[in-house]
C-alpha cells in the first residue's frame, strides 16, 4: 500500500530521515517506535505531503503523494491538535470532515454512535468549542474524526499520549478492530512500547532517521524492544 | 519542522521561563532576608522584566521590512508628541491671546484624562497570565500581587504622556515660569497617569464603564459645544492648581496609593487559577447554517469560513469595521473640492465595495493557519478551497455595493462609479487578492485580541495595495483624461466582467501558485511566533 523510494529528508546538512525502501502492505497494522527526534513525525509528514522530501518520494496506493492529490480520498490522519479547528464544536467538526469525505450527517452520527464508550460522555452535546476542550478530549475527537469515511489508510501520530488509562485501553481495541475487520492499513507511532506491541503486527524502530529494527510482532518483541531502548543497544550503535 | 508541537507556544515559554526562573530565585532568597532589603531587588526586577517583555514581544520578532515600517510609525508618533509638546505653548498663545497657555491646557486636561482612560480600557489589560508560573513557586501571594501591580507601573502607556509633558514643561521654564512650580505640575501629571493606570484595572472587567466613559465624553463636549455648561472651567481650576500649589502633586500620589490598595485587596480575593488566572471559555453560538447548502460543493468551506468569522474576535471586528466603512464615502462626497467625477471617488468606490475583500482577503489563507496542515492532508481539492473564499468575498462585495446605493443622493455619477468599482473588484481584484495570498506564510492565532494585532502581516500586505487600489485609479485617470468619464467607467466595468469570464483560467493559475508554495505555507503557519 505504502512504499518509499529512496526517500530522505535533510535539514541543512543533517539527515533526519533516510528510508530507501520501506514497504507497508495493505491491511497491515504498522507501528513506528523511536526516541524523540528519531524521525517518526517527519515520516508521517512526508507521507501526508506536508513537507518536501529532499530525495525520493512516497507512493500511497500507487499514487505518488507529492505528484497528485488522488491519495487524499482514501487516506486519513491525525497528527496533532493542529489538525483540529478550534472554533468548531466537536459535532460540527465531525460533520465538516464527513462532508469532505462524502458522508452526510446521518452517516457520521451512525459512526459516532459506535464511539459512545470511547467519548465517555465528554465530547458530544457539550456545547463547547474544540479549543476549550482538554488535550485528551481534543485527541479523542481527532482520532475518531480520522475514522470517518471508511479510509483505507489511517495515520495516527502518538495516539496514546495524553489519554487516560480507560481510554487507552478502549483505543487499543478500536485500532485492533479497525486493522483486523476491514483490512485497513493503520500506521501508528508511539513512545509506549507495550501499547504498540499489543496493537501492531509489525514494528519498525527508527533511530536518527534510519531503520534499526524491523520486527514482526511476537511474544518476544516487547522484551527485545525494552532491551534495545534500555540503553545498551543504543549506546553501542551510537 | 512542521507544526507538531505539543508544548505551549515557544515565546511564552521563553519569556515566562525568564520571568519565572530569574525573579523567583531572587524572591526566594529575598524571603529569607530581612524585610527592608527586599524592596530594591524586587523593583529592579519589575523594570527589567517589563523591559524584556517589551523588547522580546512578538512584534519585535517581525521581518525587517515590518520592523522598519513599524519603527517609522513609532518614531512618527514619538516625534508628533514631542513636536506637539514643544509647539503647543505657542499655538495656545496665538489662538488665545492674552490668556495663560498653561491655564488653557489645564482646561482641556479633563478630556485628556477621559480619553486616556478610554484608550487604556481598549488596549491595556492586567497581565494575569504572566503570573501563572509564579503561583506554584514558594512566593507569598501578596508578593505576586505586588509584582503584578508594580510591574504595570512601568508599563509603556504610563510614559507616553511624559513625551508630551516634558517638552511642554521645558518651554514653560524657558518662558520664565518658575521651575519648581512647573516641576510640581509635571509630577502631578505623572501620578495622574499612574492613577489612570490603576483605575483602568479596577474597571476593566466591566463593559458598562466603557459605555459610561463614552457617554461622559460625549456629554461634556456636547454641553460645552452648546454653551450650556462648561466642564473645562472646573477642569482648568483643578489642574492649574497643581501649578499654583506645587505641593499639590501629593494629592494624585495619595490617589495612586489608594487605588493601588483597592486593586491589591480585590486581587487578593481573585488570584486563583480558576478565577482571575483563567482563560475565558466562550459560549457556543450554534446554528447549522443550513441555507449555505444551496451553494453546492463549496458550501462546507463557506460554512467553515462563516463560523471562522463569527466566532473569532479579530475577524468579527473586521466585519463591523467593514460595515462601518460604508460611511467613509460621506467624507469625500460632502467635500466640494473633488467634483462628482474625481479619481478620489474611484478610490472611495474600490475601498467601500472592497473593504472586506482587503481586510479579510489579504490574510487568506493565514486565517486557516492553525489547522492548515489538516486542510492540506484532508480530502480537499485546493481549487475548491480557493473557490469558496472567492464566493465569500464576492458576497461581501455585493453586500457592500448594495449598502452604498444611497450615495445616489450625491448624483448618478456616484452610483455609476460604485457599480464600476464593484464589478472591477469582483472580476479583477478578487483573483489578485487570492494570488497574493499564496505569498502568506505568517501564522495568525485566532484567539489573540484584535486590537493593534499585526499578526500575519508581512510585506505582502503593503504591496497588495498597489494593484488593488492604485492600478484602477490610474486607469480611470488616464482614460478620463484622454477620452471621457463614461468611457473610463465602462472600461473598468468591462475589465471586471472580463476577469469574471476568465475566472476558470485565473483560478487554475492561482491554484497552481498555492500548490507551488504549499510546503512553505505549511511550515510557516506551523511557526508560532511569526
Amino acid at each position: 500500500m505504502i512504499t518509499t523510494h529512496e526517500l530522505s529528508k535533510k535539514y541543512k546538512n543533517q539527515v533526519v530521515l533516510n528510508l530507501p525502501s520501506l514497504s507497508i502492505p495493505k491491511g497491515q497494522s504498522f507501528g513506528l517506535v523511536g526516541n524523540n527526534g528519531a524521525g517518526k513525525t517527519t515520516f508521517f509528514s512526508l507521507l501526508l505531503d506536508l513537507i518536501r522530501p529532499s530525495t525520493g518520494y512516497v507512493t500511497n496506493g500507487d499514487v505518488r503523494v507529492d505528484g497528485s492529490e488522488d491519495w487524499k480520498p482514501f487516506t486519513s490522519s491525525f497528527i496533532d491538535e493542529s489538525f483540529l479547528i478550534g472554533y468548531l464544536t466537536p459535532e460540527e467538526y465531525f460533520y465538516f470532515i464527513g462532508e469532505l469525505r462524502g458522508r452526510n450527517t446521518s452517516d457520521v452520527d451512525a459512526l459516532l454512535a459506535k464511539f459512545e464508550d470511547f467519548f465517555h460522555g465528554e465530547i458530544l452535546g457539550q456545547k463547547k468549542y474544540l479549543r476549550d476542550l482538554s488535550k485528551g478530549n481534543q485527541k479523542k475527537v481527532g482520532i475518531v474524526a480520522s475514522f470517518i469515511g471508511d479510509p483505507e489508510v489511517v495515520i495516527l501520530d502518538e495516539p496514546f499520549a495524553n489519554l487516560d488509562p480507560t481510554t487507552q485501553i478502549r483505543l487499543k481495541q478500536i485500532i485492533k478492530d479497525l486493522a483486523a475487520k476491514k483490512g485497513v492499513t493503520v500506521l501508528i507511532s508511539s513512545h509506549d512500547l507495550i501499547h504498540v506491541t499489543e496493537v501492531c503486527e509489525r514494528i519498525v524502530v527508527l533511530q536518527k532517521g534510519e531503520i534499526v529494527k524491523d520486527i514482526e510482532t511476537s511474544e518476544a518483541t516487547l522484551k527485545e524492544l525494552e532491551h534495545f531502548f534500555s540503553g545498551d543497544a543504543i549506546r553501542q550503535e551510537a | 519542522m512542521i507544526g507538531v508541537n505539543f508544548a505551549t507556544p515557544g515565546l511564552r515559554n521563553e519569556v515566562n521561563g525568564e520571568k519565572l526562573i530569574f525573579p523567583c530565585n531572587k524572591f526566594y532568597l529575598g524571603a529569607t532576608n530581612s524585610r527592608n532589603q527586599q524592596t530594591n531587588p524586587v523593583f529592579r526586577h519589575f523594570i527589567s522584566l517589563q523591559r524584556k517583555s517589551f523588547f522580546r514581544s512578538s512584534s519585535f520578532g517581525k521581518s525587517l521590512a515590518i520592523k522598519i515600517l513599524m519603527g517609522f510609525f513609532a518614531l512618527y508618533m514619538l516625534a508628533s508628541f514631542l513636536g506637539l509638546g514643544v509647539a503647543l505653548y505657542f499655538i495656545l498663545e496665538k489662538q488665545f491671546p492674552g490668556s495663560d497657555p498653561l491655564l488653557i491646557l489645564s482646561e482641556y486636561l479633563v478630556y485628556w484624562v477621559l480619553a486616556e482612560l478610554f484608550m487604556r480600557y481598549m488596549l491595556q489589560k492586567l497581565p494575569y497570565m504572566d503570573v501563572k508560573p509564579l503561583l506554584i513557586q514558594p512566593i507569598s501571594k501578596s508578593r505576586i500581587i505586588h509584582f503584578l501591580l508594580g510591574k504595570t507601573a512601568f508599563s509603556f502607556y504610563n510614559f507616553m504622556s511624559l513625551v508630551f509633558f516634558v517638552p511642554f514643561a521645558v518651554v514653560l521654564v524657558n518662558k520664565d515660569y518658575p521651575a519648581i512650580q512647573v516641576a510640581g505640575f509635571v509630577m502631578a501629571m505623572v501620578f495622574i497617569a499612574q492613577a489612570i493606570n490603576y483605575t483602568n484595572f479596577l474597571v476593566n472587567k466591566n463593559e458598562k464603564v466603557l459605555i459610561g466613559l463614552a457617554v461622559l465624553l460625549a456629554l461634556f463636549s456636547g454641553l460645552e459645544y452648546f454653551d450650556i455648561w462648561s466642564v473645562t472651567a472646573y477642569s482648568g481650576q483643578v489642574f492649574y492648581s497643581f501649578y499654583s500649589y506645587p505641593v499639590a502633586f501629593l494629592l494624585p500620589l495619595l490617589l495612586v496609593v489608594v487605588l493601588y490598595t483597592i486593586n491589591y485587596r480585590q486581587l487578593k480575593q481573585l488570584l486563583f487559577l480558576d478565577v482571575a488566572v483563567k482563560k475565558k471559555t466562550q459560549a457556543v453560538s450554534g446554528s447549522d447554517l443550513g441555507w449555505t447548502r444551496r451553494l453546492g460543493n463549496v458550501s462546507p468551506f463557506v460554512r467553515l469560513d462563516l463560523r471562522l468569522i463569527w466566532r473569532n474576535k479579530r475577524t468579527k471586528t473586521q466585519v463591523f469595521i467593514s460595515l462601518a466603512m460604508v460611511l467613509y464615502g460621506l467624507i469625500f462626497y460632502t467635500m466640494d473640492d473633488f467634483g462628482s467625477t474625481s479619481a478620489m471617488l474611484v478610490f472611495v468606490g474600490i475601498f467601500i465595495t472592497g473593504i472586506f475583500m482587503v481586510n479579510f482577503g489579504q490574510f487568506i489563507p493565514a486565517w486557516d493557519s492553525e489547522y492548515y496542515g489538516m486542510m492540506m492532508a484532508q480530502n480537499i481539492p485546493l481549487r475548491l478551497y480557493l473557490e469558496s473564499k472567492s464566493v465569500l468575498i464576492s458576497v461581501s462585495i455585493i453586500v457592500m455595493f448594495l449598502l452604498s446605493i444611497p450615495y445616489l443622493y450625491f448624483g448618478w455619477e456616484a452610483l455609476a462609479i460604485n457599480t464600476a468599482c464593484a464589478l472591477y473588484n469582483l472580476g479583477i481584484n478578487i483573483p489578485v487578492v487570492l494570488y497574493f495570498g499564496s505569498f502568506n506564510k505568517k501564522r495568525i492565532d485566532l484567539t489573540k485580541s484584535p486590537v493593534g494585532n499585526m499578526q500575519g502581516t508581512s510585506a505582502t500586505q503593503f504591496l497588495i495595495i498597489l494593484p488593488l487600489m492604485v492600478l484602477p485609479i490610474l486607469l480611470y485617470l488616464g482614460i478620463k483624461f484622454l477620452f471621457s468619464f463614461e468611457l473610463a467607467l465602462l472600461i473598468l466595468s468591462l475589465l471586471g466582467v472580463g476577469g469574471f469570464g476568465a475566472r476558470n483560467y485565473l483560478m487554475e493559475f492561482i491554484t497552481s501558485a498555492y500548490r507551488k508554495r504549499k510546503y512553505a505555507m505549511v511550515a510557516g503557519f506551523g511557526e508560532r511566533n511569526s
